[in-house]
């Protein structure tokens, strides 16, 4: 049981680092705090290097929880970490669709 | 507070940015540039990253073929650790009526005289550079492969991260509030952060030119235009080159990332600062583009955004010293395609400024062509 707790306490400490924030572009904590860590505490710039919040779900997941990681570096609190624009469409549409005369799915 | 400067630049897009380098690197010691919002926050951040020699008017072939030399090796001039995503798999621009060929063509003698390698290519063989495309009612097409694409964000922060090396100081979130003179010669700037004071300004402020130009009393014709884009999910490879319409308005290419980013000019457009998004764009772009490039319809849309090209009278970019005042010099109105052109742009300029030597005819891109009248009329412009 020892051993087997050791190696999970291993694993799970290997494994802190590839926490996957965004997951749509499949960005990892580690990659948001090595750019925090370089000075880029500014919402705006990390989404347009790193392309957090960029693909289909638009920030949903990974914008609450990169705040938090830039809140703790600059010790802002939450509500004053400004965040990006909101651009449309709220959810992925297809361009047929859009052009008229096709059906969603 | 005030301090001091050898030379102010404003404004953090590329051709800001780029200008800074130069700068520094041409030995001038302490540089300043000055962003309202973040780098590459304004025109760059915002444009359809295409890059591409083929052009209509000689201004506008000279910068970006050589820009696009520059692109090539970017990474390593600036030692970037990132990627800059460039790639060239072409430009593919569309004739749709005979006017259209005839400039196609005019265009091309220009390009060949200009060492482009661009070349006429029949429906059939567009067909076969992007076998997706519907050539209905396609009269033919021209095609450079060097023509293709470079990502703004990537390449803005490898020249504003190599300027920072050089000792240049950015700083971001500083509004410049008023330009200053001493007599007629530019004193410095007062921003949002203290007064700074320097012999040379540069204005690389894109549409907000006209309004620095005020502060010192010139007219700098350089109109805000919004113009709006969007892009699709990422998926695999699908086209090489960007596909271009001018009798449409369209732009639309496939990034490294995977998406379509695709973009459309509108004529009725507004002449001011808004860069709201509208529903009409949307369906509009999607009409047009699953014309062209049917297959395109099963692609969904991520996101849509808009940005402002910094317009001139005759399209054509405004570069060179405001000979009125002394040390104020202006780098803007490139009219929807100065992320292209920013590597010789910065170089030129800061050459310009220091008094250097360089290989550029830069009478031709000054503001007093408007009161000569020897304008540059470009046309090949989405």
């Amino acid at each position: 049981m020892a051993e087997c707790d050791c190696s999970n306490q291993k694993e799970q400490k290997e494994r802190k680092d590839v926490t996957v924030v965004c997951r749509c572009e499949d960005i990892t904590l580690e990659k948001i705090r090595e750019y925090i860590d370089k000075g880029i505490t500014d919402l705006e710039q990390l989404k347009r290097l790193l392309r957090v919040g960029m693909g289909p779900c638009q920030g949903r997941t990974c914008t609450p929880l990169i705040i938090r990681e830039i809140a703790a570096v600059t010790g802002k609190p939450l509500s004053e970490v400004p965040l990006t624009t909101f651009r449309p469409p709220t959810a992925p549409v297809k361009l047929g669709v859009l052009a008229g005369g096709e059906c969603d799915d | 507070m005030t301090k001091t400067a050898e030379a102010i630049v404003i404004g953090g897009g590329i051709i800001g940015c780029a200008t800074a380098y130069n700068l520094a690197k041409l030995g001038c010691k302490n540089v300043v540039l000055v962003e309202e919002k973040y780098l590459a926050s304004g025109a760059t951040g915002r444009c359809g990253a295409g890059v591409r020699m083929q052009w209509g008017t000689e201004p506008n072939c000279l910068l970006s073929r050589d820009s696009i030399r520059m692109f090539e090796s970017l990474e390593e001039e600036l030692e970037y650790n990132d990627s800059i995503e460039f790639k060239q798999s072409g430009y593919l621009l569309l004739a749709y009526n005979e006017k259209m060929v005839e400039q196609f063509h005019k265009n091309l003698g220009l390009q060949h005289k200009l060492g482009i390698p661009s070349r006429w290519v029949t429906p059939e063989e567009a067909r076969e550079i992007v076998p997706h495309l519907n050539i209905q009612g396609l009269h033919g097409a021209t095609f450079c492969e060097k023509d293709g694409h470079c990502n703004p964000f990537k390449a803005t922060d490898a020249y504003a991260g190599a300027a920072k090396r050089l000792g240049v100081e950015i700083l971001t979130y500083t509004r410049v509030t008023n330009l200053l003179k001493y007599g007629d010669k530019i004193k410095g700037v007062e921003t949002t952060a203290g007064t700074i004071e320097a012999p040379m300004v540069i204005s690389c402020a894109g549409s907000y030119t006209r309004e620095l130009g005020r502060m010192v009393g010139v007219d700098i014709p350089v109109y805000p235009e919004r113009h709006q884009i969007l892009v699709t999910e990422p998926v695999e490879p699908l086209q090489g080159p960007m596909v271009m319409s001018f009798y449409h308005g369209i732009y639309c290419q496939q990034v490294p990332h995977g998406g379509f980013v695709m973009g459309l000019g509108d004529p009725n457009e507004i002449k001011d600062y808004n860069t709201d998004s509208t529903w009409h764009f949307m369906q509009e772009m999607a009409a047009k583009i699953t014309f062209i490039l049917p297959v395109l319809k099963e692609l969904r849309v991520v996101r849509q955004w808009a940005g402002l090209y910094d317009l001139t009278p005759d399209k054509t970019q405004i570069l060179g010293a405001v000979a009125e005042v002394p040390g104020f010099y202006v780098a803007a109105g490139f009219s929807g395609h100065g992320f292209m052109v920013a590597p010789v742009v910065g170089k030129l300029m800061a050459e310009v400024m220091l008094g250097k030597e360089h290989e550029y005819p830069i009478d031709m891109y000054g503001f007093q062509r408007f009161a000569s009248g020897n304008l540059y009329v470009e046309p090949s412009v989405v």
